[in-house]
């Protein structure tokens, strides 16, 4: 590389007390961001290729290494940020789109943290879950309006088909291409530990994940790679994705070099192809368009799944999803601006779209409205961090939550966001052979149930506070949150009251 | 009964960090303490375990400690020997540095010990401690303990073998 205005984004501090010049550092980094040198017999580093992944930081047996912001300052500024000089000087020196992957990193209200629960006080009993059975057991999909029951008690009402998890939480959409085989099957094989569901995402379902059917959920998006009859009838749901919260409006593209043979296959597509998924789907132009797919769907796997329908949560997101529900979706999935990616460009990643607690309030409050809301489940996306957002979520009217951008960071993601670049140095968002393998599926997938199991001690800890011994019980009651630092227009929206009102 | 170890392989899991070899020679340096290990012991311990990459390939080369080990039948001087738990070791008083034992190994396991040249050098399963540092170290699962009992051994040999901590052994076998 010659002549660059770029000064590196971090620097290597590198202990020369501790290092024991083993090389691991330089091993590991896949951006050779470390290097030998033979005549010294030491170990270097190349600053300018750090991306901060601390792939290096973790595996260094002597916590030698420490890397930091650059601290290279600028001239103060207060409209020029560091950010916004550094985006004009790579798009200077290369005339491209920035890219950019993983959640959007600007700091927009995160709404979870302006909630606060409530809990039980001398009128009313918490219960402890260590003590009394509390229920997280979740159904997704159409309710009947009402239930008749025969003289013997069973059901006469016939329920359409439902999708059981053991606790409202999901693995999202993430498709093998834009993650490796190995993280793929962790969240199978973690989904069936837990027994709730992961999502294929648009790359089709590789054929070593077919046993993992009843925890799978299928996505169709609008490339349609892998899309067939088995395939349909291998999971447990289907779900039709029109916008991901991360790029809302766009679509999305694998490049060819990720397209080896296994993603090819499993794609459908030839190996070394790109893999472009339009920004819409080419059958879809309204909401009579969308019942069409969700209806043939339905029909191809005899009416046994439900299906989905996934949307970026946008302006109008309401009148979106009341649409959807009457085009016969039985869950919507609502993923707001914080959802992660594998590669989006930087700009429609930060400015397009809308918080998902704004979103998940508004569906909820409209379906209700509107009479339908047990028509539909709604899963709310984009960012759920911890157990305290999915009881908040639950409360504000989801249904159930996806968790994409956590489920890849107990895996071992640190958040680096250089995922499109398909150099990822803990084996997650590469296709490399050489850097597939760090992802051990076994111990990923460990790591991913520890998670699933930590966050279901939690909750119910959460909810027997509140008095509340069954999830059922929490679902849009909005009356166990309060805002705290919120305008009255966005209390308003959230359908919350204050704290202390 | 005791119990018999094996350290497996799985490299479709090495992700060819060397940590094994850094270990090897903590584990066998004498201050047992990484970092005295390299900046003053470096050139008297070497790591008995060996990292090859062939990308995308990589795994620890070591010995295998083979049941029917053709070392053993091949040592000219019985210094080459199984001991009680099947662990195969050399005993460096009774070598003479013919090095039959090292075109003997199938595997390529055996090296000359480069501080004394007389002498083979190859895994002692970290005889001293309580779990090979290979495998103790391996950040991804790569290397793991396998153990298997075996019936009719005498109790009383070696007791650091067999405390090894059952909660990390893999005993699917």
């Amino acid at each position: 590389m010659g002549f660059s205005m770029l000064a590196p984004e971090f620097i290597i501090e590198r202990n020369r007390d501790r290092c024991i010049d083993c090389r691991v550092c330089e091993k590991q980094c896949s951006m050779e961001a470390h290097y030998y040198d033979p005549d010294e017999e030491k170990v270097y580093s190349r600053e300018e290729k750090c991306i901060n992944c601390h792939r290096c930081i973790s595996l260094c047996p002597t916590r030698a290494l420490c890397i930091k912001e650059n601290p290279q300052e600028f001239k103060r500024n207060a409209n020029w940020s560091r950010n916004s000089i550094r985006e004009i000087q790579k798009q200077a020196q290369t005339g491209g789109i920035l890219l950019s992957g993983m959640g959007n990193p600007k700091p927009f209200p995160i709404y979870w943290d302006n909630i606060l629960l409530n809990a039980s006080q001398v009128t009313n009993p918490s219960i402890d879950p260590l003590r009394e059975p509390m229920e997280l057991k979740t159904f997704l999909g159409r309710k009947p309006k009402k239930l008749e029951l025969n003289q013997d008690g069973s059901l006469k009402t016939e329920v359409p088909p439902q999708l059981e998890l053991s606790m409202p939480v999901m693995f999202t959409a993430m498709s093998f291409g834009s993650i490796s085989l190995n993280a793929s099957t962790a969240l199978a094989m973690a989904a069936k530990e837990t027994d709730i569901c992961y999502n294929t995402g648009e790359g089709g379902l590789h054929e070593s994940l077919y046993s993992y059917g009843n925890w799978t959920i299928i996505q169709v998006a609008s490339g349609r790679f892998g899309v067939y009859q088995d395939y349909l009838e291998a999971g447990s749901s289907i779900e039709i994705k029109i916008g991901q919260g991360a790029k809302p409006g766009i679509g999305g593209h694998l490049p060819g070099e990720k397209v080896g043979e296994e993603v090819a296959s499993t794609r459908m597509i030839p190996k070394g192809t790109d893999a472009l998924s339009p920004a819409p789907h080419h059958d879809i132009y309204s909401i009579e368009d969308l019942r069409q797919l969700i209806y043939a769907l339905k029909e191809s796997t005899r009416y046994k799944k439900p299906v989905s329908v996934k949307i970026a949560a946008v302006h109008n997101v309401a009148a979106i999803a009341s649409g959807i529900a009457r085009a016969g979706a039985d869950i919507i999935t609502i993923d707001g601006i914080r959802g992660g990616t594998g590669a989006a460009p930087t700009r429609i990643r930060d400015s397009v779209g809308i918080p998902v607690e704004f979103a998940l309030a508004a569906v909820d409050e409209r379906l209700k409205e509107e009479g339908i809301r047990n028509q539909v489940s709604v899963v709310a996306a984009g960012s759920i961090r911890n157990s305290g957002d999915i009881v908040k979520a639950v409360a504000l009217g989801a249904d159930a939550v996806y968790i994409g951008t956590a489920a890849l960071v107990a895996m071992g993601c640190h958040l680096c966001r250089k995922c499109y670049t398909g150099k990822c140095n803990w084996g997650i968002a590469t296709q490399d052979p050489w850097l597939t393998k760090r992802l051990n599926p076994e111990i990923a997938a460990e790591r991913l149930s520890n998670l699933i199991i930590g966050w279901d001690h939690e909750f119910k800890e959460m909810m027997g506070g509140m008095g509340i011994n069954a999830i059922e019980s929490l679902k849009g009651n909005r009356h166990m949150l309060r805002g705290i630092g919120l305008t009255n227009r966005e209390l308003e929206v959230l359908g919350i009251k204050l704290a202390g009102e | 009964m005791t119990k018999k170890m094996k350290i497996e392989l799985r490299e479709e899991y090495c992700v060819g960090c060397g940590l094994c070899e850094v270990y090897c020679r903590v584990a066998h340096s004498q201050s047992r303490d990484i970092i005295k290990t390299f900046k003053k012991e470096r050139w008297t311990v070497e790591p008995r375990v060996s990292l090859v990459i062939e990308k995308p390939l990589s795994f620890p080369l070591q010995c295998q400690h083979c049941e029917d080990a053709p070392c053993v039948k091949a040592c000219i001087t019985g210094a080459m020997y199984k001991n009680e738990l099947e662990l195969t070791l050399c005993d460096e008083d009774k070598c003479v540095g013919c090095f039959t034992c090292i075109m003997e190994c199938p595997f390529g396991a055996i090296k000359i010990k480069e501080n004394n040249p007389s002498l083979p050098l190859k895994c002692d399963f970290c005889f001293e401690a309580d779990e090979p540092f290979c495998v103790l170290h391996c950040p991804n699962g790569a290397l793991t303990l396998k153990e298997k009992i075996i019936e009719n051994v005498d109790e009383s040999l070696n007791d650091s073998i067999t405390q090894v901590k059952t909660e990390e052994v893999d005993t699917d076998e």
